[in-house]
């Protein structure tokens, strides 16, 4: 069984890899690229989910704040002609902002649980999102970023398609492979132990909310990734990019795919992204998010878990492939 | 085991090449149309594609003598949105020309992305930032409606001469659109010796504007404001019950249609605000008359009067028909031929003739009118004045225009 799930991932990658080779452009970055960019930025939300039992609407804004980052100290249009920062500064910059935004969400958000959680994580993500809308001097406002420029490496520039997606791509394996190996090691058994009895795990000895509040950094990170392609891939940045609609995208995403388990994060994400461009030739313009609606109903009434569920109980597999499903906590 | 799971992923690849194989079609003109069926400007949206279908109507959908295949995406008003479906309609549908997008960032957004696909052509719909051809332009963008400064032209003039202001506050959206109007309006009203006193920046989708109109200064000769759909019922409503008695004076959005279509006492506040646009209604002219006649009878259930988006994107239309009409519906290579027939088009429309210039922007027709009443009690903006054939530098010399800077908050100045 171990044998054959190595043989699968393997070929999977493999498939992923040289997928670019066999489409045209659109389907390289359009759906493959900025599906896996969604997808980051979903994974860090699934994290939590999964394995600290934390819902946290404040994603997309860490994002955000990364790609803010990032764009500041890059070259845009309303920029001088030389860049604030090497980019590789600017990134390390976007980085270290996204984890820390992440931290200090973390210490407001772990102080409360369930729904007050996920209220208190929206809220602090539409507080970002007005900063960032009315805060001119700094972060330009209702017009935000534009023609932000994209790095080149070796003379090419890393938006070419065929780079950008195995950009993309690396950096997915990477952040996915950092949680799958997160939740194996110490820290990760200890935040799921956390999440199944918080008062267990304290009278063990554990600081429970500062293992919770470095999950949220953690998924920080992962985000800041995102917010890092995700600026690239627009070439700049608005505070819709961070606004309401923006924060459900990734939510849906999220549960789309499956809160269960990090995979999830990116079926959600690439099925989000199919239904946002083909809706057009299967339903009109006006029904988009009509469309979204019916098909986050079936799934979310069909499979509480989302597509990787589904797939699960299709096979008729009860215990589950190495994920969790969530339960709520107590 | 692994065999089934090979066989459904080669055949999930198949699905999916056969999709992207799908966009081929030979002799026909793929025109792609980007307007806004969500988010907030909808009616807008529905404007955009109304425009564009009756064009192509017109055209019995040829031109050139080959068929014309149009397909439609909607953009929610957010330039990343607008982007992807940008991206979208180039790359996966294979459109030759792409007429849109519907707003000012949007159009930002979309100019940039020109760049990297310069053998396509894009044509604005209605989106009006100055910088989008002002600034770094992309040699396959053009613009046929005028930009959100040169809607402006002659209502500063008129705002010092004819209603004898000499001291204005401002009050306007905090965005690059309201920048843009700011300019246009002051550009003349200061050079003719008139004060602006007080900027006042309202973030989008204000509710509450009562500390703003607090603001205003009681020595304001008058109250210019260039806020648009919901943001300007709602200020004009309160500025109404706050018993505020400096007259308006309206940037082109606070008097569209959408607004003066709104039922409140704010209504009277607004007759006789004076206000400029690329578009006025109930011209005088067999050309306007014939134009409100066909859109009336194609589109019974649309507004009273063709709107100003529903302009800009028809006027696009119908220049990128005529260019595909002069080069025989040659779009193939890196339409080089079919761009220099589209730079060289001139059109005569309702409201004027229609022209480029050398960065590919409309330098067009601008009214000043004033809001009145009708008959059956709606509102209309009556024409008072034609400014001819405004330039996007408004009538100065370009270096010294551009020189001055893009507007913001503080560009231009004359407190």
């Amino acid at each position: 069984m171990q044998a054959q799930r190595w043989i699968v991932s393997t070929l999977f990658l493999a498939a992923l890899g040289a997928y670019p080779h066999f489409v045209p452009d659109f389907w390289i970055v359009s759906v493959g690229a900025y599906a896996i960019v969604l997808g980051i930025i979903a994974l860090s939300l699934t994290f939590l989910a999964a394995y600290g039992g934390m819902i946290s609407l404040a994603q997309m804004a860490i994002a955000g704040a990364a790609g803010y980052a990032l764009a500041i100290f890059s070259l845009h249009s309303a920029s001088g002609e030389v860049a604030v920062l090497p980019w590789p500064w600017a990134v390390a910059v976007a980085m270290i902002v996204g984890t820390g935004a992440g931290l200090l969400i973390g210490i407001v958000a772990v102080r409360s649980q369930g729904i007050y959680m996920l209220m208190s994580t929206l809220a602090i993500a539409m507080i970002l999102f007005y900063l960032a809308q009315q805060n001119t001097t700094l972060l330009h406002g209702f017009d935000g970023f534009r023609g932000v420029a994209v790095p080149s490496v070796g003379g090419k520039s890393l938006r070419d398609p065929m780079l950008f997606y195995y950009l993309c791509l690396a950096c997915g394996v990477l952040v996915y492979g950092l949680v799958i190996y997160l939740v194996h090691a110490p820290f990760g058994l200890v935040i799921q132990g956390v999440r199944d009895d918080p008062r267990r795990m304290a009278s063990l000895g554990y600081r429970v909310a500062w293992h919770q509040v470095a999950a949220y950094g953690v998924a920080g990170f992962i985000a800041a990734v995102g917010g890092v392609l995700a600026l690239w891939y627009h070439g700049g940045i608005s505070p819709g990019s961070i606004g309401m609609t923006a924060t459900v995208s990734v939510l849906i995403a999220a549960v789309i795919g499956g809160l269960g388990h990090p995979r999830g994060a990116f079926i959600g994400a690439l099925t989000y992204v199919l239904i946002q461009t083909f809706a057009v030739d299967l339903v009109g313009n006006e029904r988009f998010n009509t469309l979204i609606g019916l098909v986050f109903l079936v799934i979310v009434m069909m499979s509480p878990d989302g597509l990787t569920g589904l797939w699960r109980r299709i096979r008729g597999d009860q215990t589950g492939s190495g994920g969790v499903v969530v339960t709520p906590r107590q | 085991m692994i065999n089934r799971r090979l066989g459904r992923l080669a055949l999930v690849a198949g699905v999916a090449t056969a999709f992207s194989m799908s966009a081929f079609a030979q002799n026909t003109v793929r025109i792609g149309g980007l307007a806004t069926l969500d988010g907030p400007f909808v009616v807008l949206g529905q404007e955009a594609f109304r425009a564009m279908e009756l064009a192509f109507e017109e055209a019995n959908y040829t031109a050139g003598g080959r068929k014309i295949e149009w397909i439609k995406e909607s953009s929610d008003g957010r330039p990343d949105v607008a982007l992807t479906k940008a991206r979208k309609l180039i790359e996966q549908d294979k459109v030759d020309i792409l007429i849109g997008p519907m707003s000012g960032g949007e159009g930002l957004a979309v100019k940039e992305y020109a760049k990297q696909v310069p053998n396509k052509t894009f044509v604005n719909g209605f989106s009006a930032a100055q910088e989008t051809t002002l600034v770094s332009p992309a040699p396959n963008f053009f613009r046929f409606s005028t930009d959100g400064a040169q809607w402006q032209a002659g209502l500063g003039t008129y705002a010092y001469d004819v209603k004898g202001y000499r001291n204005v506050a401002v009050v306007s959206g905090d965005y690059s659109f309201g920048y843009t109007q700011v300019l246009g309006f002051m550009s003349e009203f200061c050079a003719k010796g008139g004060k602006v006193i007080e900027k006042i920046w309202v973030p989008n989708g204000t509710k509450d504007f009562s500390s703003s109109i607090a603001r205003i200064p009681a020595k304001a000769d008058a109250v210019y404001v260039m806020l648009g759909g919901a943001d300007a019922v709602n200020f004009l409503t309160q500025y109404d019950q706050s018993g505020a008695t400096q007259p308006l004076i309206a940037g082109s959005n606070v008097v569209d249609q959408t607004v003066l279509s709104a039922k409140g006492p704010f209504q009277r506040r607004l007759v006789g605000t004076p206000s400029a646009h690329m578009v006025a209604d109930e011209i005088d002219t067999q050309a306007y008359r014939d134009y409100v006649a066909q859109y009336k009878k194609r589109f019974p259930n649309g507004l009273s009067s063709p709107s100003a988006p529903y302009y800009g994107y028809y006027v696009a239309t119908k220049a990128v028909l005529a260019a595909l009409n002069q080069v025989g519906g040659d779009v193939g290579g890196d339409q080089a031929k079919f761009r220099q027939a589209l730079a060289n088009v001139k059109l005569d429309t309702a409201y004027g003739p229609v022209r480029l210039d050398e960065n590919r922007q409309a330098i067009a027709n601008i009214y000043v009118t004033e809001v009145a009443r009708r008959a059956d009690g709606s509102l209309y903006n009556r024409p008072l004045k034609v400014i001819p054939n405004v330039n996007q530098t408004l009538g100065q010399p370009k270096d010294a225009f551009v020189a001055r800077g893009v507007p913001s908050r503080d560009n231009p100045s004359c407190p």
